[in-house]
């Protein structure tokens, strides 16, 4: 520390990032040549990495901690019951906080993510247990299109639903058209994961259950897929994780919208990040900026929410 | 108790440290053949259950490689059969061919036949799950199912091949009992499958084989991966159950094989095709070998 402050005062470096820096070096090099006198070069070799990749953990948390005490901080007096009770549809943004709220938003979310995991799913997971199970002739294209899909930008599947089912089919923008965006974009990261969880299952497992005449599908079925139940809860979370927060295609085929709407294939349909988006660009005002800041705060409670599910699931079925 | 037994012949057997090395060649075939002589041999259709299992012909392929080739051994209802032999010699692979597990490696290939009950469990329009229903297979590694309980392992094969049992407590305790676990495992037939030991673990796996009341039982290496203990429980557990059904055991420790079987096949491969080159009765081919190869085996000169 005080060498930190000393080095910061020689080098002429300033500011925060000036004093990280002066940190850094003074941190590593003080500990390499403590480490180096005490027990020799190996150990000062392996002090000098672990203060590394301490320091990088350290620059890591930086910006997630950030985030969160400014979310958090900025968005809690925002907060109110009627939040989860009122809709947006007889206030606008620049009303006052205590008027309208994020009904609309919330059921639109719950609503399109739902609907979203239904279609994802059955596809996700069968395409998963194609790659490691049947290792079928197109296995090998298959697995390189999920990964290439896994790199999709999401207004392109916002544009492909416009395109290929909003304009020429229904004529209408509605929150099943955003649920399917958002499919396009959960797939290919539950299918990943999934993948990856099934390839953690020895082959012995599957030997043993074909060995007690079983077929394939029952072995799978009773065998292979309860024995990565959690991997795969997991994998839907992080599916959902993926797209929970999605602005663009919502934006493009849902078409937003401020009533509560629970009907996915008729009207537009609101959703979290939409309110956030609509908050800042149409406001200007203090109590818009708060209106964003609060939406912001319960989308973040939310992801919060549902990775504390996934890792209690997981962490409670490694235990047995 | 031929553990015993064994064990102190072998510690007899080193008079002084100078004569060490010549004694060790020649004698060991001896110790061998006595642990195998001391078993009583069980002539071939004495045995009321069981089928008997006869390779005819059996080729295998990995790819193009050629793994086993022209393998032809008869295995009699109610005897136990060691299949022994160097590593890479295609044991493992041709004791696969027997219940047609070699097919869910991709790439592989076979020719051949081979008859359960006279029948080719190959022909065409055979259903393969039946096969394995009646030849059971117990793996190197104990491979529990790990979402399971002890119990539910056990009975795991019922469920798995959709079969219907009329009273499943009975058929649980049956097949622990018969599987020498019972008395371990009665109180905790609710834990789950990996609280149990390694040794544990596999006599639960051939509890769960027996389950399905399987004619024939292949044993890959079962105890490979076991301590001494939990071999001379599984061993018991072999013998007990050689009354009942027909037992094909790879092994790579000719101790167990002399200890455990009616019948040993030898197997080599010189770089090719593994190949069948010498079976007998165990006592037979540990005390008299046709063959100089497996004379050179079982005396320890290579392998």
């Amino acid at each position: 520390m005080a060498l930190s402050l000393v080095l910061l005062f020689v080098t002429g470096l300033n500011g925060k990032l000036g004093w990280v820096a002066a940190f850094f070096f003074s941190y590593v090099s003080v500990s390499f040549i403590a480490e180096y006198r005490r027990a020799g070069k190996p150990a000062a070799q392996d002090s000098l990495l672990t203060s590394i990749s301490r320091f990088a953990i350290f620059l890591a948390i930086i910006p997630i901690a950030s985030i969160l005490a400014t979310v958090i901080s900025k968005g809690w007096r925002g907060l109110h019951w009627g939040l989860f009770t009122q809709d947006m549809s007889e206030a606008t943004v620049n009303s006052p906080i205590q008027q309208g709220g994020m009904l609309a938003a919330i059921v639109g979310t719950l609503i399109m993510v739902g609907l979203a995991l239904l279609f994802t799913l059955p596809i996700a997971i069968l395409t998963a247990l194609y790659l490691t199970e049947i290792k079928g002739k197109f296995a090998r294209p298959i697995r390189f299109l999920v990964q290439a899909m896994s790199g999709v930008p999401s207004i392109v599947a916002g544009l492909f639903i416009l395109s290929s089912i909003v304009y020429p089919v229904t004529g209408e923008r509605s929150g099943l058209m955003g649920a399917l965006a958002l499919s396009i974009l959960m797939i290919p990261t539950v299918a990943r994961t999934a993948e990856e969880v099934l390839l953690l299952i020895p082959n012995d497992l599957r030997e043993a259950g074909l060995a007690l005449g079983a077929t394939q599908w029952r072995t799978v079925a009773m065998v292979v897929v309860p024995a990565v139940k959690s991997g795969l809860v997991t994998a839907i979370i992080l599916g959902v994780a993926r797209v929970i927060g999605e602005t663009a295609p919502i934006l493009l085929v849902s078409g937003g919208g401020d009533a509560t709407n629970v009907n996915p294939v008729s009207g537009p349909m609101g959703s979290i990040p939409f309110y956030v988006w609509n908050a800042f660009l149409l406001g200007g005002t203090e109590e818009s900026t708060q209106r964003t800041w609060a939406g912001l705060l319960v989308l973040l409670l939310w992801v919060l929410i549902l990775f504390t599910i996934a890792r209690y699931i997981s962490s409670r079925s490694q235990k047995r | 108790m031929t553990n015993n037994d064994d064990l102190a012949q072998n510690a007899n057997l080193e008079p002084n440290p100078g004569e060490k090395k010549e004694m060790k060649t020649q004698t060991t075939p001896h110790s061998l053949a006595d642990v195998a002589s001391s078993r009583e041999v069980k002539q071939p259709g004495t045995m009321p259950l069981g089928s008997g299992l006869e390779a005819r012909g059996v080729h295998a392929w990995f790819g193009s490689k050629h793994a086993l080739k022209d393998v032809t051994l008869d295995f009699a209802a109610g005897t136990v059969t060691a299949l022994i032999g160097p590593s890479g010699c295609g044991k493992s692979t041709f004791l696969r061919t027997l219940n047609r597990m070699h097919e869910f490696i991709p790439t592989a290939a076979l020719a051949g036949e081979v008859l359960l009950g006279g029948k080719d469990i190959y022909a065409s329009g055979t259903d393969v799950t039946k096969i394995r229903l009646r030849i059971g297979m117990v793996f190197q590694k104990p491979n529990p199912f790990p979402s399971m309980t002890i119990g539910q392992n056990v009975l795991s094969g019922i469920k798995l091949a959709q079969l219907k049992v009329s009273n499943t407590d009975d058929l649980l305790e049956e097949c622990l009992t018969r599987a020498g676990l019972w008395e371990e495992a009665k109180d905790r037939l609710n834990e789950h499958a990996s609280s149990l030991s390694g040794g544990q673990q596999q006599r639960l796996c051939i509890a769960r084989s027996l389950a399905v009341r399987p004619e024939v039982l292949l044993m890959d290496e079962p105890c490979s991966a076991l301590d001494p203990g939990s071999t001379f429980r599984i061993e018991q557990t072999i013998s007990e159950l050689s009354q009942t059904m027909t037992i094909v055991i790879v092994t790579h420790n000719m101790q167990q094989a002399a200890r455990v079987s009616d019948y040993s096949a030898f197997m080599l491969s010189d770089g090719g095709p593994g190949e069948l080159i010498e079976v007998a009765p165990t006592t037979e081919l540990f005390s008299r070998p046709r063959d100089k190869r497996t004379e050179d085996y079982v005396t320890g000169r290579f392998g």
